[in-house]
């Protein structure tokens, strides 16, 4: 409707606009990337991108599950939490062996995702309001499981954090792995297509006989799983674990990372590359602001000030 | 001033005779709303001072109380924000920040110390609110950029949080926290004042009235004349001012300003708020509800550490159980509700 | 000042449509509509859907600003920028669903904005209080004024509203199908607050589809289609069948050409009914409603607006719980309530809202057409894209979908390719039943035609068809059989030769006690 009433200059601007907000995060990762080669010094090393990798691979994995969260026009703030509840799982249950550990770990993930799936599909509770319940008993039961930070020696988990392929670290790998097969999930099965139908429109969705519910809770449970895994691989990264602080403001980074990727908040739209290149254009400008010695500070107000624009930019689009 | 006399024969009364049943689970629910954590309050303080004999002491009375006061004051503004049907997530750090502006301006005297928080925070909350209000953004994502906002400036006046700043106990400003008033801390004094005056204004204000309208129903309160924008700035800069006094009255009690204080604190506030009977979607809800909701929260925690086996951590799965708890009975509720 | 109340002018215009005009994309919603609201009269506007009814309260309460044409209220032109600009001028709207806020108290809604306040600027609750409770006896509503507004049964939170409009000194009450959700004894005290109004001198535009309404309570009515005034005058004198035809444009007698719609006639229906819906029952909108096709036959569901068509429809779909009835297809029972039951039994719903509810505007054709059939396009939960290209293509070319490319979005079609998008979605799960909810409104002739003998296509295959249309014409040449519904019942079944556009007016028309 909207398209029929423009004209002329007015239609070329909705372009621009449409077009700034599908691939100016791409532009962005581009232009922050160049000016870097030439204004930072070891920029282009391959232990630089190697560093970069390994500390964005957490976020970007925890924004995989956000996105499919926002996709179906919802959120999810526990992400922080069920990472915080992951690592405590993989401290207790260590003594079994890692594979147990992490299968243990992102169990509960997925229990916690079960709880807010459905709390927002059974009981109608806002998406908002659900997982933020389970943000503050998340952390908590993170906390009574383990009470304070605690090294983890196992050899398993320190080659995981820490250990590659052809130069490549795992933690990368796994990212990217993650990342195909979201986009894969997405695009290629019915429960993909499910979701984006759910969250563009609820109703028709419902009138189609869509099994709204179910795949609203595999949207939260998905996201507990990737976000259970991303506690584990920050865990083996950090040869740590600490319930207190690890996964805060998660929730904050991911929403972040899918918005600036050009997934509107408005629900029926899931665009994973536009989420892999969001979390690493926030990589890169936190690690351009560091590397230029500006202090956490203002890498805080300036991620503050990315999300309020991004957001403020993909609003005329959530409207439509 | 009405004409009695124009009065024309109209059909016989309605609404008298609803439904007995729907207006008895009416006053039910309600009642349950306003009082069910009251009676929760009662119960729990019961069985604690039964069976802990250093529960109902005056010591550990003023010593909740006192800590009480600073949460309670953030809920205060955050019950605000939630009767319009917003949330603000931001409050956490509002309070860290205020503490450490407050320490920081208490060695130009009292007022630097009182004034600078507030205008500080006040200018965060009053941006919060233009961007809700006015460019519609989603309350949950600005306030959480604003927590990072202000994380980011408390990092920056304290060298990257290295720097503590003291309160020099003589100062009038530290005697505000420290002193004690007929044995209890003026803090909790001042706390009181404050939910007296937040109760009038929500109750029996115009703007109160505002306040309800636009989280009961947005759009009949623009058609009804409401100053929908308005009023949301309004109250998310209230949110921001009660998160900036309560984090300086927190730095006079403990004559400095700590940097790491106010984590998790919004989650506390939501809780607080929520627990006493506001509506989370707003357009119902009290202040002496958010009162009794921090009272309890307090309790809690004073019994979890009483127990002493447990661990701290307890505070916040119970808390966040609770929450999860009083959100889904209000649901419920709320959709059976219509249903009648 | 409320005391001249007491004598009503009944000649002035208050508020005065003058050839106003506005469009939207696409779409003509008035056309040089003039209208114009009396003081101490009850003006009824009336209409068919699309007919442009909610457009003109909208330009009347400053929701939109007219294109073409003026606004004058007590005698000087105005242009309200905001519904609050209108408000404060004078002009109160009580809408359908009551537009107060149901959390607060019914003394807080009456006096939000302008609460009697205290010498110490706090508002005077005894005071509010008592003035409520006078200012609603008035009305005839005795209530706790202190309870929230939503305790309230619908009839007294319209009544709150009603005082509070009169409270703000309105002098035009706007009243949007006030009756449509209002117990019978509701409806009655209502009337009366009417009669009261007009006694005062007060100007009211009365919107509803309940003719003995209309009737009891109005006394001069302008009718409105396609975006046209087709005729304003008093009611009295105009008798209930000249009425109808208006509103549905089909003047009684008018030689009709055969032909004029895409459907052939008559099909050969087997004996057993496919579907089967018996006693439907759902408050305040469905009494007992029974309906019966058999397949290969395409039944009307005839009545005005607001007679219960969709919800009857919805109802059989699953998309509506109904409180009591049953539903069969094929002679097996489906469950109510429940939209993938009725989907596995092989009924299909087109909706009348075909944007909120059929289609998925931001995903592609393609998607749009497989979405409902997806377990059956895919293998172990993967999408085999290949099955859903031959369907998609038979489907796009067998329906002739007009769309650059089947990945282009649903929203950006028009809105006869829209809905030949819903059709193909449904046709995909091979349906026995298929419910059409006005289908071809608002699309244009061409395609209407088409999507026409769609239908009658797949009648023609053995499909039982179950077609609601405001379109008389389409209803009564498309369908082997109508049944009529009013207020929620079925008041006629017309069959066989019967089935003409005379015989649907007298039945649509007929007095509520003459149905019986």
């Amino acid at each position: 409707m909207t398209e029929l009433s423009l004209r002329g200059a007015e239609l070329d601007k909705t372009r621009m606009v449409r077009l700034l907000q599908d691939y100016g995060v791409y532009a962005g990762v581009v232009v922050l990337f160049l000016v870097n080669v030439v204004v930072t010094p070891n920029f282009v090393s391959a232990e630089n991108f190697r560093t970069q990798a390994v500390q964005v691979a957490p976020v970007l994995i925890v924004a995989l599950g956000m996105a499919l969260a926002i996709g179906s026009e919802g959120v999810d703030l526990s992400v922080g939490s069920v990472m915080a509840l992951s690592t405590s799982l993989i401290s207790l249950y260590l003594g079994y062996g890692p594979w147990i550990a992490i299968l243990v770990a992102v169990l509960g993930g997925m229990l916690v995702g079960l709880a807010n799936g459905s709390l927002i599909a059974f009981v109608g509770v806002q998406p908002i309001v659900a997982t933020l319940a389970l943000m503050v008993a998340g952390r908590g039961l993170a906390l009574v499981l383990l009470p304070q930070l605690k090294d983890i020696r196992d050899p398993g988990m320190a080659a995981l954090g820490s250990g590659g392929v052809l130069g490549i670290p795992y933690l990368a790998l796994i990212a990217a792995a993650l990342a195909v097969a979201v986009a894969f999930v997405v695009r290629r099965t019915t429960f993909g297509r499910r979701l984006l139908a759910i969250g563009d429109s609820r109703p028709a969705a419902q009138l189609a006989g869509l099994p709204v519910r179910r795949v609203l809770i595999g949207a939260y449970v998905l996201s507990g799983a990737l976000a259970a895994l991303a506690g584990v691989l920050a865990t083996a990264r950090l040869t740590a674990s600490d319930p207190t602080s690890l996964g805060t403001l998660m929730e904050l980074s991911a929403i972040t990372a899918v918005v600036v990727g050009g997934t509107p908040l408005s629900g029926g739209r899931v665009r994973i590359g536009g989420t892999v290149a969001g979390a690493v254009l926030i990589q890169l400008l936190t690690a351009t602001l560091i590397k230029h010695d500006l202090p956490p500070s203002w890498t805080q107000i300036a991620q503050a000030v990315v999300i309020v624009a991004a957001v403020y930019a993909a609003r005329e689009r959530g409207k439509r | 001033m009405t004409a009695t006399r124009t009065e024309t024969t109209v059909a016989g009364p309605l609404a008298d005779d609803e439904p007995l049943g729907a207006s008895r689970g009416e006053r039910l629910t309600a009642l349950a709303q306003q009082h069910g954590a009251l009676v929760a309050l009662l119960a729990l303080s019961a069985v604690a001072s039964v069976g802990f004999d250093s529960f109902l002491t005056g010591d550990n009375l003023e010593n909740m109380a006192v800590s009480s006061a600073f949460l309670a004051v953030v809920a205060l503004g955050m019950t605000f924000v939630i009767v319009t049907g917003g949330i603000d997530l931001s409050v956490g750090s509002l309070f860290a920040l205020g503490g450490v502006l407050a320490a920081w301006g208490s060695q130009y005297g009292t007022l630097v110390a009182l004034a600078l928080p507030l205008a500080v925070c006040g200018l965060i909350g009053l941006v919060n609110g233009l961007l809700i209000a006015r460019a519609r953004l989603a309350p949950f994502i600005v306030t959480l950029a604003a927590m990072l906002l202000a994380r980011g400036v408390l990092l920056a006046v304290t060298d990257e949080g290295s720097t503590t700043y003291l309160v020099d106990e003589s100062a009038f400003f530290a005697r505000l926290g420290q002193e004690k008033l007929l044995g209890v801390g003026l803090p909790v004094w001042i706390t009181a004042l404050l939910f007296v005056a937040g109760a009038v204004v929500l109750r029996r204000t115009r703007f109160g009235q505002y306040v309800y309208a636009v989280g009961g129903n947005e759009d009949a309160a623009a058609l009804m004349g409401a100053p929908v924008a308005r009023t949301k700035v309004a109250v998310y800069t209230l949110s921001g001012l009660c998160a900036g006094f309560a984090g300086a009255l927190n730095a006079a009690w403990l004559v400095s300003g700590v940097t790491i204080l106010g984590s998790g604190m919004e989650l506390e506030a939501i809780a607080a708020v929520v627990i006493g009977g506001t509506l989370l979607s707003g357009g119902f809800g009290f202040i002496s509800g958010s009162l009794v909701g921090v009272l309890l929260l307090k309790v809690i925690q004073n019994v979890i550490n009483q127990i002493g086996s447990l661990d701290s951590a307890y505070q916040q799965v119970v808390s966040g159980g609770f929450l999860a708890l009083v959100v889904v009975a209000q649901t419920w509720l709320g959709r059976r509700r219509r249903m009648v | 000042m409320s005391q001249d109340h007491t004598t009503p002018v009944r000649t002035g215009a208050v508020l005065v449509a003058d050839e106003v005009t506005k469009a939207f994309p696409g779409a003509l919603a008035l056309d040089r509509v003039s209208f114009a609201a009396r003081a101490g009269e009850v003006h009824a506007l009336i209409g068919e859907n699309g007919a442009g009814k909610s457009t003109l309260i909208k330009v009347l309460t400053g929701v939109y600003a007219p294109d073409a044409g003026t606004l004058t209220y007590g005698g000087e032109p105005v242009r309200f920028g905001t519904p609050l600009d209108a408000q404060h001028a004078g002009i109160s709207t009580i809408y359908q669903e009551v537009n107060l806020v149901p959390l607060l108290s019914v003394a807080r809604n009456l006096f939000l904005g302008r609460e009697p306040r205290t010498r110490l600027g706090l508002i005077d609750f005894r005071r509010m209080h008592r003035e409520t409770d006078a200012a609603l006896r008035e009305l005839g509503v005795r209530v706790d004024v202190t309870r929230p507004l939503r305790s309230l049964g619908v009839g007294a939170q319209q009544m709150v509203a009603l005082a509070r409009a009169v409270a703000v000194d309105a002098r035009v009450v706007i009243m949007d199908e006030p009756t449509s959700s209002l117990e019978p004894r509701e409806v009655r005290t209502l009337f009366g607050v009417i009669r009261m109004l007009r006694e005062r001198g007060i100007a009211v535009v009365y919107v509803s589809h309940r003719l003995d309404e209309l009737y009891e309570v109005c006394d001069a009515v302008t009718v409105l289609r396609d975006g046209r005034v087709v005729h304003t005058g008093p009611l009295a004198g105009l008798d209930r069948l000249r009425l109808v035809s208006l509103m549905l444009g089909r003047d009684m007698g008018e030689v009709r050409s055969e032909g004029a719609t895409k459907f052939s006639g008559d099909h050969d229906p087997g004996t057993q009914p496919v579907l089967s819906a018996e006693e439907l029952s759902l408050r305040h909108t469905l009494h007992g409603v029974s309906v019966r096709v058999r397949p290969g036959e395409v039944v009307g569901l005839g009545g005005l607006l607001g007679s219960g068509r969709s919800e009857t429809a919805k109802a059989i779909a699953g998309a509506l719980a109904p409180d009591s009835g049953r539903v069969v297809v094929a002679g097996a029972p489906v469950r109510t309530g429940s939209t993938p039951a009725a989907i596995r039994a092989g009924i299909s719903l087109l909706p009348e809202d075909r944007k909120a509810e059929g289609i998925v505007p931001g995903l592609s054709v393609r998607e749009n057409i497989a979405l409902a059939a997806l377990p059956a396009l895919s293998r172990f939960g993967l999408v085999d894209e290949a099955r859903i290209d031959a369907v998609v293509d038979t489907f796009v070319r067998r329906l002739r979908i007009k769309a650059s490319s089947p990945r282009q979005r649903v929203g950006e079609l028009s809105g006869g390719n829209q809905q030949k998008v819903l059709l193909a979605r449904w046709l995909a799960m091979q349906p026995k039943v298929l419910l059409l909810d006005e289908p071809t409104r608002g699309i244009d002739v061409g395609a209407k035609a088409e999507v026409q003998g769609l239908v009658d296509e797949l009648a023609a295959d053995g499909l039982g068809v179950l077609l609601i249309s405001s379109d008389m014409e389409e209803l009564v040449e498309g369908s082997d059989r109508v049944v009529v519904l009013k207020d929620g019942a079925v008041v006629a079944e017309l069959t066989g030769a019967d089935v003409t556009e005379d015989a649907l007016l007298h039945a649509i028309a007929a007095t509520g006690e003459a149905a019986a």
